[in-house]
């Protein structure tokens, strides 16, 4: 079971991935990223962070993305031209591609020791009463910076937005 | 990586392997893109990869401290895709385009 | 019994009443429209128009399916899915009464428990607004287009005051399940004060409970903030470009959505399938003495009939209001309707304040919308939770 819903939203997650990248039109590959995230949530679950899965719909597809949605429906943007790709970018991406997933395959494969598979219920650490009680104890002072960075954020946001006046 | 019959479960590298396909479809979009939303948003599906072989390795390490650390990069990429949007407009009403390589006067 | 037996059981029958509340919901909204503007409302189909939700399904369904030729076809069919598969998903953590035992099986009264079904419920309202969006962006014409954008807007500038109003009551409860959320307001103060939020101390949560109304009321595009299908000035808003069961997908989503957010305030706020006061006041004879009264009305407006089908109709339905109040005073069946009672009477309560506010209240201006929402109820609902905090640490 845990391994067919690995499966199923994995499937979904890279589907959607590459729909992100292949799509002209921005409304399109917006969608995929809200795919991509449903699914990740999804995956969280499996792994026992439940608060994570929630943030990721709440904050990333709720939020996140209803804003990216919104700009391209104001700007109205439309498709995107034929990209030129480069000789050097043709011929050497994809070996390069490889090269790093293949590297990437290889460390994880020597770090991790694929004994123990994920299981869902293993894991209990990721409760909002655990996450809580770490961000306001270990993590506290992070925390309390990261809403000094969403003030800075929001002020930035609305200066640059803000109609000039005279 | 065995093949075979289906696992009841698979092992966290599995995770990983997903994880490090997401971030190479987002390096992908990132450099072949020429809209700025989408390479934007390869940005975040980028950072959505980071997110996953964060939880990951929590799981493996029986440790609630890779959730804190995905929660911050939430954080940090809402606080990104504020700043970044509305630098977005502000292009978009300077030059009537978003194609990136049009925005290029600082060139040369 | 078998778990998936038991959740397939269980599914059928919410589903099925939940589709039947929703189709009614209409019913009962035109008629308490059409009371409050001194109306009468439909009554041509079945007595006193009962039939008239079944008579628009049939006319929704047999309508012509039109395809505009400009639309964005992929999203354009994708909208009103999307908008009402988000609606329905969230009745399935809705908990609506205790844990019960029927012939040995014992089983919440609800589909599912999460222990984060706030998050949850608050992750999913946040999705809804794609139907919308893309509902306006893909239908390619100018209204509908800015319905889209009014509604992204709107909701997400009022889904901060709603979280925060809901996170004030969460504070005292201790928990983010639905299920315990309701247990922890069991109980009365001084033997016959509800423990609900709503009167809880140390701080009585009534300001989150209004915020949370309002902000309700905007996620859900109601009046007074419909800006996104303000039919006058944007004909249809989102919707103009739908029709036939398309059309009525929206329709659904947004009369789901009502529901939950009704059920959400009455769990958060009014206590849930907790009654207002103690079982041994008598709080157990409420249902039969309003069920007896609606029959006793029945019947007085029978022997004076306003109209001639009176006479026959009105009978019948002050026999069935007896029937139901008598199932009340049945013990093997009174453990599932009394909860069942005052969790649903609450919840038709808050809905009935959505209608009554449709009827009553013009329509906000954009800005004053916006104006609204960052300078009044963000502010208020900070305000709000910041007290709540202080009391919740001081008097723990």
């Amino acid at each position: 079971m845990d391994a067919l819903l690995f499966m199923i939203f994995a499937a979904i997650a890279v589907i959607c991935g590459i729909n992100l990248v292949v799509q002209t039109h921005p409304i399109s590959s917006a969608l995929s990223l809200v795919g991509v995230m449903g699914a990740l949530a999804a995956l969280y679950l499996l792994l026992g962070g439940e608060f994570i899965a929630a943030a990721q719909l709440v904050v990333y597809a709720g939020a996140i993305m209803v804003l990216f949605v919104f700009v391209i429906m104001l700007l109205n943007a439309g498709t995107e031209k034929k990209m030129t790709v480069r000789p050097l970018g043709k011929y050497l991406g994809a070996p390069f591609l490889l090269l790093f997933f293949g590297m990437i395959a290889y460390v994880i494969q020597k770090i991790l020791p694929s004994s123990s598979p994920v299981v869902f219920g293993a894991f209990h650490g990721g409760t909002a009463l655990e996450i809580g009680r770490s961000l306001f104890t270990v993590y506290l002072l992070p925390f309390e910076v990261t809403s000094v960075l969403i003030l800075i954020a929001i002020l930035g946001a609305i200066v640059l937005a803000r109609k000039e006046v005279d | 990586m065995p093949l075979g019959p289906l696992p009841a479960a698979v092992p966290p590298s599995w995770y990983l392997t997903l994880s490090a396909i997401l971030f190479a479809l987002g390096v992908l979009g990132f450099l072949l893109r020429r809209n700025i939303i989408t390479v934007f948003m390869s940005i975040e599906l980028m950072l959505n990869a980071v997110n996953l072989s964060f939880v990951t390795f929590s799981y493996v390490l029986k440790r609630a401290d890779g959730h804190i650390f995905s929660f911050f990069v939430m954080v940090v990429a809402a606080a990104e895709a504020a700043v970044g949007l509305a630098i977005i407009l502000t292009v978009f009403k300077n030059r009537q385009t978003l194609e990136i390589d049009e925005v290029s006067s600082l060139k040369n | 019994m078998n778990f998936y037996l038991l959740s397939l059981i269980k599914t059928a029958i919410v589903v099925g009443i939940f589709m039947h509340v929703l189709a009614y919901l209409q019913w009962i909204e035109r008629k308490v429209i059409a009371h409050v503007q001194l109306r009468v409302g439909p009554r041509r189909v079945g007595p006193h128009g009962l039939l008239q939700p079944l008579a628009d399904v049939i006319k929704l369904v047999t309508k012509e399916d039109i395809l505009p030729s400009h639309v964005n076809k992929v999203f354009y069919f994708m909208a009103p899915f999307i908008a009402v598969t988000f609606a329905l998903i969230s009745i399935s953590i809705i908990p609506f009464g205790p844990e019960i035992t029927i012939a040995g099986v014992r089983t919440n009264m609800g589909l599912t428990d999460l222990n984060i079904g706030v998050l949850f419920i608050l992750g999913i309202s946040g999705l809804g607004v794609y139907g919308v969006a893309l509902a306006g962006w893909a239908s390619n014409n100018k209204y509908a287009l800015m319905g889209g954008l009014r509604s992204s807007a709107q909701m997400i500038s009022y889904e901060l005051p709603m979280a925060l109003a809901l996170a004030a009551p969460l504070l005292i409860l201790n928990t983010l399940s639905l299920r315990e959320i309701a247990n922890g307001q069991a109980g009365y103060y001084w033997g016959f004060i509800p423990r609900w939020a709503i009167f809880q101390m140390p701080f009585p949560q009534i300001f989150s409970f209004i915020l949370f109304l309002i902000a309700g009321f905007a996620e859900t595009n109601r009046v007074p903030f419909d800006l996104p299908e303000a039919e006058n000035e944007l004909v249809a808003g989102f919707h103009v470009e739908y029709a036939s069961m398309k059309f009525a997908s929206f329709f659904m989503a947004e009369y789901a959505n009502m529901v939950t957010v009704s059920c959400i305030a009455t769990l958060l706020f009014l206590g849930g399938w907790h009654p207002i006061f103690p079982e041994k006041y008598g709080s157990g004879l409420i249902p039969v003495l309003i069920f007896a009264a609606s029959a006793v009305l029945c019947f007085f407006h029978a022997a004076n009939p306003a109209r001639p089908f009176d006479r026959i109709t009105l009978p019948v339905f002050g026999v069935l209001f007896l029937g139901l109040g008598g199932l009340f005073l049945l013990p093997p069946v009174q453990f599932i309707l009394l909860p069942l009672f005052w969790f649903s009477a609450k919840v038709l309560i808050i809905l009935f304040v959505f209608i009554w506010v449709r009827a009553t209240l013009p329509r906000f201006r954009y800005d004053q919308l916006m104006r609204f929402a960052w300078t009044f109820m963000f502010p208020v609902a900070l305000v709000n939770l910041f007290i709540t905090a202080l009391l919740v640490a001081l008097f723990p």
